[in-house]
């Protein structure tokens, strides 16, 4: 041992109630490493290590018996390593002299035969011992947090986080794709269950979010690339050129309304209305500022037109303007990205995109929308129709094994509430064909009750088929829904003016990517991870990076408000630290034994690595340093090690893993 | 490309047209057919569900018969016979004791067969996969402009895992694409795999009668001037039980049907009567004549029309391209609208 | 599972990443799923910190079979370091053989955190193929090579 004492080892084996108890036998492993582990002073066995109790009986035996390393064998150290290492801690002994080997997650609960369970366990306990012996004192590293903080995506999620870090008095940097922020919540007509309009209750928090002097917001933006670590982030932004200098627009609307260019806007009117060329994507947009689409600009295709340049007052169109690069140093960062819509072209049987009247749920949103394409009016493609009846289908490409098997929360919500317009606007008759009515929410199913009464007829059957087939008279010139009424037994060939098909969400298509910029992962569906689903929602695997809204799964406006406030209450809870204590699992250079072959230099991902040429020897920067070992491996003299899992700690895991044989 | 050729008992008596007009296509494609020595009926719909194992049997005789050309492909044009025969064959690899059953039977006739020893092909999918849609355009001497035809597949080669071709078993489009590459206008036929009603004529007519006015009707309120199959019994119950259909309902539907081997004849410059047109009970003439009229009017381009000022109606969403699906619309891309 | 004939069960060393392999394990546990008990794991960071040592240490004190996993290419915790494991992999691999070590007593699985009935049954398919080679005796073998170049 490095300080020349003797190891004095205390190894504790938990029960876990039952859960290790029931099949290791734990008294006989406590009692074999007391007698037969070289270094261990005491082998004790416990109910539940993790109790105070338990906890108590470390730090009595690290004063008592003169402890200088411990041993706990009890769940995974993902979950209570933290726990131990405090316990030792508060008894003065250095947190980093001990281990935690998992005897339930990795013994008890994957193998039912007793004496071969024992038998594991005792092969663990073994190697953390001789590891342990090993292990080093440590001092944790000690970090500033940046109290700027990145907020990516301009929805109802990340408008909350970036409002309420600002109202807290911290410089918050809001960063959107689209021209203006507001995500898909802009796009709605009213939410439910209260029947609010959409914009009005969005419009104040982007109004303050656009004005307040701590949010600097970067729209019309992308974020390319990010380096650092908690509490020091260095994000690239690239600001796209608008073509309009910001500074001098007024936001007067003239360009838009002179340009000549009109082209079908398939973004904020989910194709269903038209926009210009240069364009603001929606009246009430935060910033005001238009931009240039360059696509479909005749300008910059063809070469002719600069008509909102002539009639710009302030001179604010710059067709030359290039996109800008901008950097920007903050300490944690919230992504709250958002979702996309379920294609339903994937699902030809219903028609969408063949059969004229059928819409999907934000087309729908748009077409009742007041400042939609038609003002308001729900009429049919024709755009003067009133439909005198309509099918709202639910869960299209949600709970489906053939899509996505998950189910997309605000569906049923959705649907009724269109059941509702459609009835107040219309006096239509509508028929809703859902699976399950899932309301769960704070009033969600008194308004299930409500659409119920005001005479929605609701068909429990998944829709098989929409159709203009027509099979006899009555159904000419109709769109057939065809679904079975489960609850009769029966199929049912429904005629309806128009089918509304409410659409899963699904998670944006760069998602990965996105990702990946962030040095976090996604699920098997697609969503961002979180850190545990029960119990911390918001934040990531990697520290600083934190998620909220639809982004980590389907969710509605409450809940992506509550994700948003949680993720931003996190990240002030980092910035009134002000520091934070980093793992002191680093790689360091023995600059004597380093020969400079620069095998290493390569290697590191987060460019802690870097050759210093005057003297020929490589350094590793501490702060970069995300611990990984790969370095380590890779030096062929031997001259990096890696803290706390040195070569000598893993070599006598090895020897102690090896040493029971049966 | 060389393949066994299993005709089967429709191709050579009430389906003769398709057989000769497949037969009359082979060459220009490239695909040399050889017939399957002494093949039997393969069972059709009925005796599978009757005694499975006897039908089997009875299958897998001319999967073996198959083996002696020495050919590892076989086409089945007929969608029965194409269904049938995969099904033996995979049957054969997945359950090797009835593998073993099937192949005790096939003893007694001196014959024996190794599941997955031949591969049972669709003559559409072989068009569309091995001679490709490109080569198959390249033959057309006399693109079918003018004709409106509404392709149907029939529901038995629409089943899903059955054909890998098809990208989406409710909505194929190998057919679709087939009469596109030979230039008709190809109508989006709704009912393109609604059931015919296989032999329900025979079991209750007023049913069978009433699935196959269904398909009748829905083609020509979709103004196509004729139904294209793929099936044997398909044409038979839309084109010979059209007129009893049309008795039965008081209605006077004339919507030919062809077999698509047909179409591509015509589109190849074969004639009519070559191509075993002039054989159906609803005469094809009037559809006929038209690919012999002069062009009709251009439809007007898809995307750039120009948008009246008054016109409220509201832009309809673009047709999937292939591959595309996954995820939303993306930046903006905004189609082009002139005023 | 078939145990062999006398008894005698294969002793797996096997290295987990922190992050997703690690995971995997613990998410085997939680959905108490039954595998193979033979690979003892250790933890580290990342599976790009196996030096090629540790496996031939493993291999001399008496392991018969080492399994190394961590998270999959594109998905480690550490970005690209999964790659640098591949390819330490690769050419440890070549060289085991080249000693006469036999194919499938060194492997290489990639698991995510969700893919704890993946691990599970990697686990299985590998001690069953150890268990048909047989025991290693890594010692013994390279002595007897040893006795026989010599003489």
């Amino acid at each position: 041992m490095s300080d020349g004492k003797e190891p004095r080892i205390g190894v504790y084996i938990c029960h876990c109630g039952s859960n290790i108890a029931g099949t290791v036998d734990v008294e006989e492993v406590a009692r074999w490493a007391g007698e037969h582990l070289p270094g261990v002073v005491v082998g004790r066995d416990y109910k539940f290590m993790c109790s105070s109790l338990g906890q108590e009986l470390i730090e009595k035996d690290i004063h008592d018996l003169d402890l200088n390393r411990v041993v706990v064998g009890a769940c995974s150290p993902h979950l209570h390593e933290a726990t131990f290492r405090g316990a030792c801690q508060r008894a003065g002994l250095n947190p980093f002299l001990f281990d935690m080997a998992s005897l339930r997650e990795q013994v008890s609960w994957v193998c039912a035969d007793r004496a071969v369970a024992t038998e594991k366990a005792k092969a663990l306990i073994a190697g953390s011992v001789y590891r342990v012996a090993q292990n080093e004192p440590l001092e944790p590293i000690i970090v500033d947090i940046n109290p700027n903080v990145l907020v990516v995506g301009g929805g109802v999620a990340g408008i909350q986080a970036a409002l309420e870090i600002a109202d807290a008095g911290y410089h918050v940097y809001l960063v959107d794709r689209e021209p203006s922020i507001g995500g898909h919540m802009a796009q709605l007509d009213k939410t439910f269950p209260t029947l609010d309009c959409s914009a009005c209750i969005l419009t104040p928090k982007m109004f303050s979010a656009g004005t307040h002097k701590n949010i600097t917001l970067l729209t019309y933006a992308d974020v390319e690339k990010v380096d650092g670590f908690v509490g020091n982030f260095t994000a690239q932004i690239r600001q796209h050129a608008r073509k309009v200098d910001v500074s001098l627009c007024t936001g007067c609307g003239v360009c838009q309304e002179k340009c000549p260019k009109k082209v079908i806007d398939d973004v904020f009117e989910a194709g269903l209305g038209y926009r210009k060329a240069v364009y603001t994507p929606f009246p009430q947009a935060v910033p005001k500022y238009p931009v240039i689409d360059v696509q479909n600009c005749t300008y910059f295709q063809k070469g002719s037109c600069k008509v909102c340049e002539k009639f710009c007052p302030t001179g604010a169109i710059k067709f030359d303007q290039q996109d800008e690069l901008l950097t920007v140093n903050v300490g944690n960062v919230i992504l709250a990205t958002g979702y996309d819509l379920f294609d339903s072209r994937r699902i030809p049987q219903y028609g969408y995109g063949r059969l004229a009247n059928v819409f999907t749920s934000m087309e729908f949103e748009r077409l009742a929308n007041a400042s939609g394409p038609t003002n308001g009016k729900v009429v049919l493609r024709d755009g003067v129709t009133v439909p005198q009846s309509v099918a709202i289908v639910h869960c299209v490409g949600s709970r489906d094994r053939n899509y996505n098997s998950y189910c997309s929360a605000i569906c049923c919500m959705q649907s009724l509430k269109f059941a509702h317009l459609v009835h107040e606007r219309t006096g239509a008759r509508v028929y809703n064909c859902y699976i399950d009515i899932r309301t769960p929410a704070k009033s969600y199913d008194e308004f299930y009750q409500r659409v119920l009464e005001e005479g929605t007829v609701f068909v429990r059957g998944k829709v098989a088929e929409v159709t203009d087939a027509a099979r006899v008279p009555g159904e000419e010139g109709k769109l057939i829904v065809q679904v079975e009424d489960t609850l009769v037994g029966h199929q049912r060939r429904i005629p309806v003016d128009m089918v509304i098909l409410s659409a899963g969400m699904e998670p944006r298509a760069g998602a990965k990517e996105v990702g990946k910029i962030f040095g976090i992962s996604c699920s098997m569906d697609g969503w961002f991870i979180e850190r545990h689903p029960k119990l911390d929602p918001v934040a990531t695997m990697t520290e600083g990076i934190f998620i909220a809204g639809v982004c980590q799964g389907p969710k509605d406006i409450p809940a992506s408000v509550s994700q948003g406030a949680a993720a931003a209450a996190r990240v002030l809870g980092l910035i009134c630290r002000g520091r934070i204590s980093l793992e002191p699992v680093r790689a360091q250079v023995n600059q004597d034994q380093c020969s400079g072959c620069r095998i290493c230099n390569n290697l590191c991902p987060f460019n802690a690595i870097t050759f210093i040429e005057e003297r020929g020897v490589t350094e590793i920067n501490p702060a970069l340093c995300q611990g990984c070992g790969t370095c380590v491996a890779a030096c062929p003299a031997g001259a990096i090690t890696g803290t706390h899992f040195s070569n000598t700690q893993v070599l006598a895991q090895i020897d102690g893993l090896l040493s029971v044989m049966a | 490309m060389k393949y066994s050729y299993f005709p089967g008992c429709s191709l050579e008596h009430n389906a003769e047209a398709y057989d000769s007009s497949s037969r009359a296509i082979a060459g220009p494609l490239g695909l040399e057919l050889v017939e399957v020595d002494d093949w039997n009926c393969c069972g059709a719909t009925e005796y599978i569900s009757l005694n499975m194992t006897a039908a089997l049997a009875l299958i897998a005789r001319n999967l073996a018969q198959a083996t002696k050309n020495g050919l590892d492909q076989m086409i089945a044009p007929c969608s029965a016979c194409y269904l049938n025969l995969s099904k033996c064959d995979r049957y054969m690899v997945t359950t090797p004791e009835l593998a073993e059953r099937l192949n005790t039977a096939l003893a007694a006739g001196g014959l024996s067969y190794q599941g997955g020893t031949i591969k049972v092909r669709h003559l559409i999918d072989v068009i569309t996969e091995d001679v490709g849609l490109k080569t198959l355009a390249s033959k057309v001497t006399r693109p079918l402009k003018g004709l409106r035809v509404a392709p149907y597949y029939g529901c038995l080669i629409s089943r899903p895992g059955l054909r890998i071709s098809e990208h989406n078993p409710e909505y194929p489009v190998s057919l679709d694409e087939i009469l596109e590459a030979l230039g008709a206008e190809v109508v989006d036929f709704p009912l393109k795999t609604h059931c015919c009603g296989g032999h329900m004529t025979q079991i209750s007519e007023s049913t069978g009668f009433d699935l196959i006015r269904q398909l009748v009707k829905g083609a020509s309120d979709y103004q196509a001037d004729m139904i294209v199959t793929v099936c044997p019994m398909c044409h038979l119950n839309l084109d010979a039980f059209q007129n009893g259909m049309n008795n039965f309902f008081k209605t006077n539907y004339q919507v030919p049907v062809a077999y698509f081997t047909q179409m591509i004849g015509l589109a190849f410059g074969m004639s009519a009567r070559q191509l075993g047109f002039g054989t159906s009970l609803v005469s094809a003439g009037p559809a006929l004549a038209k690919i012999g009229e002069e062009l009709p009017a251009a439809a007007p381009a898809a995307g750039a029309t120009k948008r009246k000022r008054d016109d409220k109606s509201l832009p309809m969403p673009t047709p999937l391209a292939a591959g595309q699906g996954k995820g939303g619309s993306g930046k903006g891309q905004g189609q082009e609208v002139s005023r | 599972m078939t145990p062999t004939s006398n008894g005698w069960e294969p002793v797996i060393v096997g290295f987990s990443c922190n992050w997703c392999s690690y995971r995997a394990a613990d998410s085997a546990g939680m959905a108490r799923i039954k595998y193979a008990p033979n690979v003892r794991f250790i933890r580290l960071m990342c599976s790009g910190r196996v030096d090629p040592l540790f496996v031939l240490k493993a291999f001399a004190d008496g392991a018969d079979a080492v399994l190394i996993s961590g998270c999959h290419p594109g998905d480690c915790h550490y970005i690209t370091q999964n790659y640098k494991t591949l390819r330490r992999f690769a050419l440890l691999k070549q060289t085991l053989t080249a000693l006469g070590l036999e194919d499938g007593r060194l492997r290489l699985v990639w698991a995510s955190a969700a893919e704890g009935t993946i691990l599970a049954e990697e686990i299985d398919n590998m001690v069953a193929d150890v268990r048909k080679l047989g025991p290693l005796n890594w010692k013994a073998r390279t002595a007897q090579r040893v006795t026989a170049a010599a003489g």
